[in-house]
């Protein structure tokens, strides 16, 4: 018995001070987003103190420089409603392939399977030109290009659960007089929500971070760039970078993610491995 | 009342279609084709052949050293990942109080993107560099080391957590049984729980290949392929020879296609090999 004690408390020893590994990086903008930036280069260990601590003026000067602000008001729009269409859209249509079975369904399950091994690099050129050419330029067209690049996993997810779904249920309100879209909206559609849900958070998780569509897409000189666009423009657009901003607004960035994964842990850590487990 | 459904084809299909379309199928299309182009834009392409596709390895040697960099960088990757993510979730398991909240700090990272977690780990690695006055941009080796680094601290809690439910799923009563059988813990972690969570090993080789393998995010925040590209990997290899070099377009979609075929390939090989090796319970 005292064996085990000695074990476990070795365990917990191990497993705080990976928890300190793990959380220190974060730990380390935090405090240096209240330093000056002199003081930055100069001690980046140091706790902010008496000349280093700056107060907030680091966060003032980053969004005056970047309109963070705004950004984050278009990250949120563009992922929100990019997974509302994706949710909407890509089950109706698995439950279309999944219930007509016919070598045009077949062939659409199979290309919505396929894109899902293509990288993105592959169809980066050609997209975007193709966005240009029909003015998708703007935060709505990203959504439906955003529909178009989630299709493959969505698809494949929702396709995987209807087939499981019995037929009777629906032969019941089909009798009852509903048509095709009640019957989905009223009968299939609550019965998928576990899914929907699923869906949902692993399409977010990469929307809200994604990098390259927003900056090849939408670009650098509009007013809807997206979080990482202006993170990346902050570093990357003059040489002598102001590294308490950056500090500042790697801040700002990360806490959105922090606080939804506070109250979605559940769901997010059951739907990451759902979707690790089908894709 | 499948005759009623196909009615209904266009409303449940063709917004979906029509964005994969775009999205996808038009581009990819396309894509293929002009890897066989030379081209400034879409609409100039000129049929060159293969022309691209020696090119892509005649022209410099660029491609062929981020192609082993990212070999390097996936297998160790994939070595360290997951060795890490195995050895937390077996401590996780073993019903002792407050695991949860450990779970739930080493998950959060996976959450971060990639930009906004280059850039945090390109401050905390230079500022370590700093007592050496360097940088993390001089050195090919300390680019390596940091993406290496910061790879494992955003996958190890994902897997970690495929982990965690794989051994959730082992039957107790099959180690209390190796265990009266005299089974060492060593024996029983290797030759009872080991085989039993393959499925979850499977699963965990081939996100940490896919994702190490098509990384380009972190790698273009944390060092962006320097110092002169010995830290470019494949991906930022072909966005960099797209748009940063005029000319080089074409070169860049053969590049794109051959990238494209490779992680195809791999996918599937490692399905395969790792799915053979999976017990029946």
């Amino acid at each position: 018995m005292t064996k085990r004690r000695v074990t476990n408390a070795i365990i917990y020893v191990i497993l705080s001070l990976l928890t300190v590994a793990f959380l220190y990086p974060l730990i380390f903008i935090l405090i240096n987003s209240f330093k000056g930036k002199f003081f930055i280069s100069k001690d980046p260990f140091a706790i902010p103190s008496g000349d280093t601590f700056v107060g907030l003026s680091n966060y003032v000067n980053g969004l005056m420089k970047t309109g963070l602000l705004s950004a984050i008001g278009y990250s949120f729009f563009i992922t929100i409603v990019s997974v509302a269409l994706i949710i909407l859209f890509t089950s109706m249509t698995a439950y279309y392939i999944s219930r007509i079975k016919s070598k045009v369904t077949s062939v659409i399950y199979y290309m919505f399977t396929f894109s899902m091994i293509v990288p993105f690099q592959m169809v980066m050129f050609t997209m975007t030109s193709l966005a240009d050419k029909f003015h998708l330029r703007n935060p709505l067209g990203m959504c439906f290009l955003y529909l178009g690049f989630g299709a493959g996993l969505s698809v494949f997810m929702f396709a995987g659960f209807v087939k499981s779904i019995p037929l009777e249920i629906e032969e019941a309100a089909m009798i009852d007089g509903c048509n095709p879209l009640q019957n989905f909206f009223r009968v299939v559609f609550p019965i998928l929500k576990p899914t929907a849900i699923t869906v949902a958070i692993l399409n977010a998780m990469w929307i809200w971070n994604d990098f390259l569509l927003p900056y090849l897409v939408i670009g650098v000189s509009t007013k809807y760039k997206t979080i990482p666009v202006v993170v990346q423009m902050l570093v990357g657009s003059n040489g002598n970078k102001d590294m308490g901003a950056l500090m500042a607004m790697l801040v700002l960035a990360i806490i959105p993610i922090i606080i939804f994964y506070l109250f979605c842990q559940k769901y997010i850590i059951e739907g990451v491995v759902a979707g690790a487990v089908k894709g | 009342m499948q005759k009623t459904l196909k009615k209904y084809f266009v409303i449940f299909t063709v917004p979906t279609l029509l964005a994969f379309a775009f999205a996808f199928i038009i581009p990819f299309i396309q894509g293929l084709y002009l890897s066989f182009c030379e081209f400034t834009t879409v609409k100039n392409a000129k049929w060159v052949g293969l022309n691209n596709y020696v090119r892509a390895f005649t022209d410099n040697k660029d491609f062929l050293n981020a192609l082993l960099l990212t070999a390097c960088f996936t297998i160790v990757s994939i070595l360290t990942i997951n060795l890490f993510a195995f050895a937390i979730a077996l401590l996780l398991t073993r019903k002792m109080k407050g695991t949860n909240l450990f779970r739930t700090v080493f998950f959060m990272p996976n959450l971060i993107g990639g930009i906004v977690l280059g850039y945090t780990w390109q401050q905390m690695i230079n500022a370590v560099l700093l007592r050496y006055e360097t940088t993390i941009v001089s050195n090919a080796k300390y680019g390596f080391i940091g993406l290496v680094i910061l790879m494992n601290w955003q996958m190890i809690g994902y897997m970690m957590i495929i982990y965690i439910a794989g051994l959730q799923n082992v039957p107790t009563d099959l180690i209390e049984a190796a265990q009266i059988d005299g089974a060492t813990p060593w024996q029983r972690l290797t030759k009872v729980t080991i085989p039993m969570v393959m499925p979850s090993i499977t699963i965990c080789m081939f996100l940490t290949l896919s994702n190490s393998f098509k990384l380009f995010d972190q790698n273009k925040a944390l060092t962006d392929g320097a110092p002169m590209n010995k830290t470019e990997l494949l991906a930022l290899n072909i966005y960099r020879t797209y748009y940063a070099r005029t000319g080089y377009e074409g070169v860049g979609q053969a590049k794109a296609v051959m990238f494209f075929v490779l992680v195809a390939v791999i996918a599937l090989v490692q399905l395969r090999l790792t799915r053979s090796k999976e017990v029946d319970q």
